[in-house]
């Protein structure tokens, strides 16, 4: 009982895993690239003009990112966002990393071991 | 440049009220890191790691919703269902965090207020509506599926209300904040309803490969098992 579960949890994590590769890495290339919600609002009372917010709105006071020079920013490679497939998996990849460690770290030991089976 | 940030940038919000919602975030964490550890254990700590993952990579995946307005998922309530409130909380908060710091995307003076809104505030709500009607989510898958998209709708929207809180406190611009408010509010329960598809397919694919791994599920079970 415990190593059919540990086996078909095996492919349950790689499944998961391998969904969230595949929606950063290929699904990422049809996201809708209009502003989101928050974006779209605190920008109305303003209309774009040549990249230039003209009227007046809260987005008006939104600062550039101090990392917007950074490698991976806006979900792009180096500013290209042919690339945005990679960029998004090494965030998930990064992700996985810092908050697999995290949560294992803070785990309760030795308790329910799942992988007690021979 | 048009950027897809997804996330309040710096500058929104004043900076004491930055301030403010970056200690209410530290003091939120702190207390999801206590909780977090009486839910992690050898097999719960890898998927909550890959829920993290998997709620990176949903976020990316931006959606319309309005004419030139579009959405993502913010995947509180997502995580709470399979991993618990605490360790959902800390999923998108490191979420937040990469994001913020890898990929320029909200702010790092916004940080705070991002983390309260979606990752504390969001998926509380989130879960509070799922421990609600937990007992219809435990009688039939499509119970379930429903439980999961009514959290994740609720979850949205709480999430919108928590920056309408902040810009109430601390904004930046003459708005009127009633306009701001309904607006906001508005587009994020459009933006809940995709949230809440995405939720419920997840949740539904999950606990039909792994009922025993959703949290939501196996709550009140042995949750106190001894072993020595």
């Amino acid at each position: 009982m415990r190593a059919v579960a540990g086996r078909r949890g095996a492919w349950f994590f790689a499944g998961f895993a391998v969904v969230a590769l595949l929606i950063a890495g290929l699904l990422s290339y049809v996201a809708d690239s209009d502003p989101d919600g928050l974006d779209s609002v605190t920008q109305q009372g303003c209309t774009e003009t040549g990249g230039e917010l003209r009227g007046s709105c809260p987005a008006q006071h939104a600062e550039d990112h101090v990392l917007a020079n950074s490698p991976l920013a806006d979900y792009a490679v180096g500013g290209d966002d042919a690339f945005t497939g990679i960029a998004g998996v090494l965030g998930v990849l990064a992700t996985l990393v810092v908050a697999g460690g995290l949560f294992w770290v803070l785990r309760r030991r030795g308790t329910r071991a799942g992988r007690d089976d021979p | 440049m048009t950027t897809v940030a997804m996330h309040a940038s710096d500058g929104l919000l004043d900076a004491p009220t930055s301030v403010l919602f970056g200690a209410v975030a530290v003091a939120g964490l702190a207390v999801a890191v206590a909780g977090s550890r009486r839910d992690l254990d050898d097999r719960t700590a890898p998927l909550a790691g890959l829920v993290a993952a998997f709620v990176f990579a949903v976020q990316m995946i931006n959606f319309p919703v309005l004419p030139g307005v579009s959405g993502h998922l913010l995947g509180g309530a997502l995580a709470a269902i399979l991993v618990g409130p605490w360790v959902g909380a800390l999923c998108v908060s490191v979420v937040l965090v990469l994001q913020a710091l890898l990929f320029a995307d909200g702010g790092l003076t916004a940080l705070g207020a991002n983390i309260t809104n979606m990752a504390l505030l969001g998926t509380a709500a989130g879960f509070g509506v799922a421990m609600l009607l937990r007992r219809l989510a435990t009688r039939s898958r499509a119970g379930l599926v429903g439980v999961a998209f009514a959290a994740a709708l609720v979850n949205t929207v709480v999430a919108a209300c928590g920056f309408v809180l902040e810009y109430a406190i601390g904004g930046q611009g003459a708005v009127s904040l009633g306009g701001f408010a309904a607006a906001l509010v508005g587009v994020h329960v459009l933006i809940g309803i995709g949230e809440g598809v995405i939720t419920a397919l997840t949740v539904g694919a999950v606990a039909g490969a792994r009922p025993d791994l959703v949290y939501l599920l196996r709550r009140r079970a042995p949750l106190r098992e001894v072993t020595s």
